[in-house]
């Protein structure tokens, strides 16, 4: 059977995904129930870059990014993480999941949190070894949180949360980061803390996704972007899909045009 | 009595139910530990009433091919085996259907109960002979429990309890963040039904001792109570299962010091005892401590609050923090400040004065961030910094 493949925005795309693609989703569809969340998705992340999933609320952003990691089951669609299939790849993917995903009382330290990262090296019955928790530590350091390490996690700020979540995402030692709103109800000084931790994961030739929700900052933070309604609406170089035109479809005319023209000014 | 069933002397057979009793208590509060933190507490009260049924089917195939119908391994099996059957019902159920789990649990756990109960009856009806003692799969029962029963009970206590200490990281990653552990390529359904065959198996073990209406409450009250001691899962599953073999331990010795006594009932009752201590008296999070941190903020915030009046020589009208005043000889019985109250009084004027301006200036106002009203202004800034905040102070800045 010969499936020709259309993006939702009218072009064509190749029926091959990309090689070398950091990230190719083709067809995700996932719904709960008989109501599709997100229809027929396609994505391409190249691979060092740096892209915004942006779109209104429950326009699927986060759902896109669980379907992408496995955790919700699609209904269709394929993924491919550096042109092998997920399930070979998965040790190349870090995630970052919504704080408010989990609970914050649970019995466990700033340090076991981030100990999780290491999962895979670590193995399902293995010891914790010192060189584990030095691993542990450093990514702590790099988001700059290691006065915490022996805190429990429900002591800590909303910021302090986001972070201990993204130095477990560094634990992982992955050439993919996935993070689901990453800056949302963080102080600024966190938000300045995380943009720098992926700038360097960015130099060091990683690919970010995250899903935004702030449109002001995605021209300063972002490379790409990745509009999203319920389907895709484009995909591209910040200069190129950030228009006002491009958000105006996205959001369906919420927006004021003012707010629009503001926002992407420096962009355009 | 009590102290002789403590101390085992009440007998061999005693000290072996005691002991079984012990095992089955820890590794109860052990599996129950990571029930409690998966959220998933209830799911044993089905898998528990749905031991019943396979008790009643247990006995009548074991009485008609010959056997001996009260043969313990044969009855457990038949119990492990409807309550698999039970677990599977409510995870099919949760995941095929769009009820809840908790409705999932209800509709198996009365279902299977009801059907045990009239297998038990039909099985009492029929002139099989030594169907006594069935209904003790209830409640527990350790009277006349036979030497290698206990045995069996000890080492499978043991088995469960080591497996959940193999198997505690996994545990815990699946119980803190489902999303996350998938993405790292755990098979959460496959650790989610490890934890539930462990939950099963402490149930089945525990039938004769506890019973399957109060086996739940070993698996739960443990962990609850422990929860009060720790902030650490591995530490908690330790404390819980230390609680669990306490309360089998404690619980079985105080049954047979009377005939009759119901085991399990006693069981819970000790380990009810265990957690209204925990609840109570823990030092981080038991109410106690709770209430006399409160009770210490609390007036702290008054006597700086009261202090703060004196300085600015406003009324005080608050009746407690009068009291505390006076208590700590700030203020007279006629509500005048006495020296000592005037002196601390201006030093948390002057402070409250440095932290307004600590905030103002901008190499300190990120410091100053900290100040939550009660912070001492010594434990932020280096002396240094004071004496240029009240250089500040003494030439005023133009403000505005």
């Amino acid at each position: 059977m010969t499936v020709t493949l259309a993006s939702s925005d009218g072009t064509a795309l190749a029926s091959a995904p990309d090689a070398g693609a950091a990230l190719t989703v083709r067809g995700m569809t996932v719904s709960y129930g008989e109501t599709p969340v997100i229809f027929s998705i396609d994505m391409d992340v190249l691979p060092g870059s740096m892209t915004a999933i942006v779109g209104p609320n429950g326009a699927g952003k986060s759902t896109l990014l669980k379907a992408v990691l496995g955790i919700v089951k699609p209904l269709s669609g394929t993924v491919r993480v550096f042109d092998r299939p997920l399930r070979e790849a998965l040790p190349r993917v870090a995630y970052v999941p919504q704080r408010a995903s989990v609970d914050w009382d649970f019995p466990t330290r700033v340090i076991d949190v981030v100990m999780m990262g290491l999962g895979r090296e670590l193995g399902l019955l293995g010891r914790v070894r010192a060189h584990h928790r030095a691993r542990a530590m450093d990514c702590l350091e790099r988001v700059g949180m290691t006065e915490f390490a022996a805190r429990q996690i429900g002591q800590l700020s909303g910021g302090q949360q986001q972070r201990v979540f993204l130095a477990r995402a560094l634990a992982q030692g992955a050439d993919l980061y996935l993070l689901d709103e990453p800056f949302a109800g963080v102080d600024a000084a966190t938000e300045a803390a995380i943009i720098a931790v992926l700038k360097e994961l960015r130099a060091a030739g990683k690919t970010v996704v995250a899903v935004h929700h702030d449109l002001s900052t995605v021209p300063d933070y972002f490379s790409d972007v990745f509009l999203i309604n319920r389907t895709r609406i484009a995909q591209g170089p910040v200069e190129d899909v950030f228009t006002p035109e491009m958000l105006d479809r996205t959001y369906g005319g919420r927006l004021a045009t003012a707010q629009l023209g503001g926002l992407t000014r420096d962009a355009v | 009595m009590l102290f002789d069933a403590l101390t085992l002397q009440l007998g061999y057979n005693v000290t072996l139910v005691m002991l079984g009793a012990a095992a089955l208590g820890m590794a109860a509060g052990g599996a129950g530990t990571y029930l409690f933190l998966r959220k998933r507490a209830l799911v044993s009260d089905a898998v528990s009433h749905a031991t019943l049924p396979g008790v009643g089917v247990a006995f009548l195939v074991m009485v008609l091919l010959g056997g001996d119908g009260r043969w313990l391994p044969g009855l457990l099996a038949g119990s492990a085996l409807t309550a698999g059957i039970g677990l599977l019902c409510v995870a099919a159920l949760t995941r095929r259907t769009r009820l809840t789990e908790d409705a999932a649990i209800g509709a198996v756990l009365s279902v299977f109960f009801g059907l045990g109960i009239v297998l038990l009856t039909i099985v009492q009806t029929l002139p099989l002979g030594r169907q006594a003692g069935l209904e003790s799969f209830l409640l527990g029962s350790t009277a006349g429990m036979l030497r290698s029963d206990a045995l069996l009970i000890a080492a499978g206590g043991v088995v469960t309890l080591l497996a959940v200490a193999t198997l505690h990281r996994p545990f815990t990653a699946v119980a803190f963040d489902p999303g996350f552990a998938q993405a790292t390529g755990q098979n959460i359904a496959r650790i989610d039904l490890t934890l539930m065959m462990l939950v099963m198996a402490v149930t089945v073990v525990g039938l004769k001792v506890v019973g399957l209406i109060l086996i739940v409450a070993l698996l739960i009250i443990p962990p609850v109570a422990a929860r009060f001691w720790t902030d650490k899962a591995e530490t908690l599953a330790l404390i819980a299962a230390a609680l669990g073999g306490l309360s089998g331990y404690v619980g079985a010795g105080l049954s047979a010091t009377a005939p009759g006594l119901p085991t399990g009932p006693i069981i819970v009752l000790v380990a009810f005892a265990l957690f209204a201590l925990s609840f109570l008296a823990a030092p981080g999070r038991g109410v106690v401590a709770l209430a006399l941190r409160h009770r210490h903020f609390q007036h702290a915030v008054h006597l700086r609050q009261g202090l703060l009046a004196i300085a600015s020589e406003q009324p005080i009208y608050e009746a407690l923090t009068m009291r505390i005043l006076r208590r700590e000889g700030l203020v007279r019985a006629d509500g005048v400040p006495t020296d000592a109250g005037r002196g601390r009084a201006a030093k948390a004027l002057r402070d409250e004065t440095r932290w307004q301006v600590a905030r103002g200036t901008e190499h300190l106002s990120g410091l100053a961030a900290r100040h939550d009203g009660l912070t001492e202004i010594e434990t932020v800034l280096t002396a240094d910094q004071i004496a240029e905040i009240d250089a500040r102070i003494a030439t005023p800045v133009e403000v505005g």
